[in-house]
């Protein structure tokens, strides 16, 4: 199905995730932030790069590769993304809803 | 063009669905596969962004042991999920639960699944808060510098209850 986020239409299945990666800019995500309740900084798009690449190279993404990416603590990546950080990073990144339980 | 009004996130939670807000595990068993169901859904609940709690009582404090939490085993015998077409009598020669245990670990550790030490670690680094039994620290007598630096307290079974005290909480027991 198709939303429109702030002035961009894009493809997105029913939990509001992006199915096309590409069609990701970093004003969607600022948007995609600002619907979750909060404002992104510089480190959060480090982050976001972070699990766009991964996701990219096929990587499966877990809580304790963030932590370990040397980017973030697991203890800031809960900081910087309130409310599940692993399935709220990847809706602002762009990318599908991780499918992991650790 | 001019943005439309606010994005509402489609998976936003309606006030009216009682959702689970919160997760007190207690984990009354020493086995590494007891011990890694508790933290497995402590962990999750913390990544779906609930409040997670865990008490260990009885055996489960083994889990909470500096110097043993790592090293837990699985039960080779009296398991019968355990290598089903393997004889009984097998699981009890010497050093075969070390063995079968370690093997286990190994395949843990393939799926990204951490030593219990650094999964406690990842536990309270997301919030979540390890708790031990009163009752059963006294009766095991076990001094408090045996435990990891990350036990928020050693508390009574009243105490515990207070901490699944609120709306949408969810008590379970291993």
């Amino acid at each position: 199905m198709q939303q429109t986020i702030g002035i961009t239409t894009v493809d997105v299945n029913d939990e509001g995730y992006l199915t096309d990666p590409g069609q990701w800019t970093p004003e969607l995500a600022h948007q995609i932030a600002q619907a979750q309740g909060f404002e992104l900084t510089d480190k959060h798009f480090e982050v976001l790069h972070y699990l766009r690449d991964r996701y990219a190279e096929g990587t499966p993404l877990t809580i304790r590769r963030i932590g370990k990416s040397g980017l973030v603590t697991i203890k800031e990546f809960y900081d910087l993304f309130p409310g599940g950080p692993l399935k709220v990073s990847s809706k602002i990144a762009g990318i599908p809803k991780p499918a992991s339980c650790v | 063009m001019e943005a439309p009004a606010t994005y509402t996130d489609p998976t936003t939670k309606k006030a009216d669905e009682h959702p689970v807000r919160k997760v007190l595990v207690i984990v009354s068993k020493g086995t590494l596969e007891d011990v890694y169901a508790g933290l497995i859904m402590a962990n999750g609940a913390l990544m779906e962004g609930m409040e997670a709690k865990m008490f260990f009582t009885f055996f489960g404090l083994e889990a909470i042991r500096k110097d043993r939490q790592d090293h837990l085993h699985t039960s080779t015998v009296g398991n019968p999920a355990f290598m089903q077409k393997m004889p009984t009598m097998l699981g009890g020669l010497p050093g075969f639960e070390a063995l079968a245990s370690a093997m286990m670990r190994k395949e843990m550790d393939k799926l990204d699944i951490p030593p219990v030490s650094e999964f406690m670690e990842m536990i309270v680094a997301g919030g979540g808060e390890i708790y031990g039994c009163k009752l059963a620290v006294e009766m095991f007598k076990i001094e408090e510098d045996e435990f990891i630096d990350d036990l928020a307290g050693v508390i009574t079974v009243g105490d515990m209850y207070a901490l699944a005290e609120g709306e949408g909480a969810q008590i379970i027991f291993i």
